[in-house]
């Protein structure tokens, strides 16, 4: 979708620099909504009250700091790459969302909904997961507080992610493999919701990313956005200045919309989003929607998916399970619809190449995911010499060993 | 008669002769695709109405055996545009036919041509899972302009606010959701599940189904007098899978 296409495209632009979407129905622009069975309005209006009436307020933020400053570890560091830089030719800051409590940006939106959950009463959390890293979080935060969680998870992923399984279930949480549907993400959240239709009043659901039914969207923005809001005062702090530009990697998109919130109003800032381009720009060998995409309702919400003439939601690839979904949220949609956003890919290859050179020059292993990310800075930084890039690394690599062990170290004796 | 007044009418006609109304339905081309017009056929002898299924990937609202049966009708190749081909073939079968679809393939068809589409092949309205009533203007709207029905759901969960303006908007019958949960799984009928379609009724000027997890007669039995007809889905979905009379598995439950 192009600007064009949008006839109010200058509003909403500054409509969203100012913070001011999404709209009371749950709309960012013609995307977003509700689109659920009848059966879940009545917890989703709950949930919006329960949003509205302690999410902001101030007994709750204490709350929410307090367990963020002593358990998550945050403020997380900013990293400047000094090796990658100097290889590279420009000045590249890493925010480092790897070293937050569980090894992901994750664990900022699990411990919020948590304390939410809490104060409404819930008396079982269900997630989805499908790198195992919104899965591992919530199933963290679930022990802290004492509440009872389920994580639904395909059984591809749980193959590909099996430490962060055995992570889970030490945490006390129950992991249900799901055998439906393409056995990843998109049909671990098909579970998900399907749980929490059979028990809308007394479960909640932790939805993990950006997507989902109106007020998730903007409940995992508004918890994620504390990245962009730390990494901006940090980056002045240490150089005076706004970064040039500004990449995250996007999957459901929930690391990069928190990168990204406090930079929308900044007009000097270039932002830019990296999305899975797997094995090529085919029908099924990707997951990057806003590339691929054509807008449509899937899991609750109206955006951007990849899906066939028939509107059947279409399988997708990618080397990370984390971006391995053929939605994303409906603030990304927007973003990239008004231009304030620019989306682009970075395959299978180039992420891992990500991977290998990160972990060489700068002593830091990134997620498969975040190598996307990494990817998308290499090829901005190498045609800005001089200029600074700030890059969200939403998370760290163990949980990828498998994959790594066979694509970057099979050679290896 | 408009196609949405057919569909009511079809629901009184059965329940003033004394009976329950039998609202059936079948995932379209499950479990073979050559045998749709057959099947369709068939339950048109023992429904009042018939719900056909566009399968979907991703359908969120539905049990084991219908997310199966739409995995079966997708790998044939069944498109909501060839059921509605094939219904436009078939004609009037004697039962009035609403298609049960998620939104997306009806976005991916076109709103705006869906509703003359649909209006040609013969069917008389929608059901729309995923698609509350606050989202259904565009849609309201498109299928106004055909008199076609737009059925509304409610739920043991609905407030009763909320429970009357879907009553008042509903359109052909108000499918009453006999529980949370997803389709398919038996359940009991406590009389908690009595009084709620009691309310449902007295708060609806169309006729109430009661639909999910309806399998036997006993059932019809005990929610008759407290409805005007049943939903048939899951249960039917699984004689189709097994060969056998559907026909006769319908006539058995009333």
């Amino acid at each position: 979708m192009s600007v064009q296409t949008l006839p109010d495209a200058a509003r909403l632009r500054a409509a969203l620099a100012a913070g001011r979407l999404p709209d009371e129905r749950g709309r960012f622009g013609p995307f977003g909504g509700r689109y659920v069975p009848e059966t879940l309005i009545p917890a989703l209006e709950r949930l919006e009250r329960g949003v509205r009436e302690h999410l902001h307020a101030q007994d709750f933020q204490q709350e929410l700091t307090q367990q963020l400053n002593t358990w998550v570890g945050r403020p997380t560091a900013l990293t400047f790459a000094t090796r990658l830089s100097a290889r590279w030719g420009a000045k590249v800051w890493l925010k480092r969302e790897d070293l937050a409590h569980t090894g992901a940006h994750k664990i900022n939106n699990a411990t919020g909904q948590a304390l939410l959950a809490k104060r409404l009463g819930a008396r079982r959390i269900v997630a989805e997961t499908g790198a195992g890293q919104h899965g591992v979080a919530s199933a963290a935060a679930c022990a802290r507080l004492g509440l009872p969680c389920t994580v639904y998870m395909g059984e591809i992923d749980m193959q590909r992610q099996a430490p962060n399984v055995g992570r889970m279930r030490l945490l006390g949480t129950k992991v249900v493999p799901v055998t439906s549907g393409d056995r990843t993400l998109r049909a671990a959240i098909d579970e998900a919701l399907r749980d929490w239709v059979a028990d809308p009043l007394d479960t909640y659901y932790l939805l993990g990313s950006a997507v989902g039914p109106h007020p998730y969207p903007y409940l995992v923005r508004e918890l994620q956005a504390v990245i962009g809001r730390e990494a901006r005062a940090q980056l002045l702090a240490a150089t005076g200045a706004l970064p040039d530009a500004l990449i995250a990697c996007v999957g459901g998109g929930s690391n990069s919309i928190g990168a990204f919130h406090a930079f929308v109003p900044d007009d000097s800032v270039e932002i830019i989003g990296v999305e899975a381009g797997g094995k090529g720009a085919g029908l099924g060998d990707n997951a990057a929607t806003v590339a691929y995409g054509r807008p449509g309702v899937l899991h609750g919400t109206y955006s951007m998916l990849l899906q066939n003439e028939d509107g059947q939601i279409q399988e997708t690839h990618s080397v990370s399970a984390g971006l391995d979904y053929p939605g994303v949220g409906p603030e990304h949609a927007l973003l990239a619809a008004v231009g304030r956003v620019r989306y682009e890919t970075a395959g299978d290859a180039e992420a891992l190449e990500g991977v290998r050179e990160l972990s060489e020059c700068e002593g830091i292993l990134p997620a498969l995911e975040s190598a996307h990310a990494i990817a998308g800075a290499k090829r901005w930084a190498q045609r800005h010499p001089g200029r600074t890039v700030l890059v969200c690394l939403s998370g760290r690599g163990d949980k990828d060993m498998a994959t790594l062990q066979q694509a970057l170290l099979a050679g290896d004796a | 008669m408009s196609p949405h007044e057919r569909i009511t009418q079809a629901i009184r006609s059965s329940a003033a002769r004394g009976r329950p109304a039998l609202v059936a339905y079948l995932t379209a081309g499950f479990p073979q695709r050559e045998r749709f017009r057959e099947h369709v056929r068939a339950l048109a002898t023992g429904a009042d109405v018939i719900e056909v299924g566009v399968p979907f990937t991703d359908p969120m609202a539905d049990g084991v055996t219908i997310q199966r049966a739409s995995q079966v009708a997708l790998a044939q190749g069944v498109t909501l545009r060839w059921i509605l081909a094939e219904l436009a073939a078939l004609g009037d079968v004697g039962a009035p036919v609403l298609l049960m679809s998620y939104l997306n393939p009806l976005l991916a068809f076109g709103v705006g041509a869906l509703a003359a589409a649909a209006a040609q092949a013969g069917v008389a309205g929608f059901i729309v899972p995923d698609l509350p009533l606050d989202e259904s203007h565009e849609l309201h709207e498109a299928l106004a302009a055909r008199q076609l029905a737009l059925v509304q759901m409610v739920t043991p969960v609905t407030e009763p606010q909320r429970l009357q303006q879907l009553c008042a908007r509903s359109q052909g019958f108000v499918y009453a959701v006999t529980m949370t949960g997803t389709t398919g799984r038996s359940v009991a009928v406590p009389d908690a599940v009595l009084a709620y379609l009691d309310r449902v009724r007295a708060a609806s000027p169309l006729p109430v189904c009661a639909g999910f997890g309806i399998r036997s007669r006993e059932q019809v039995a005990r929610l008759a007098g407290h409805i005007d007809g049943v939903v048939v889905g899951s249960a039917l979905v699984e004689v189709l899978e097994k060969g056998e009379d559907p026909a006769a598995w319908l006539a058995a439950l009333r």
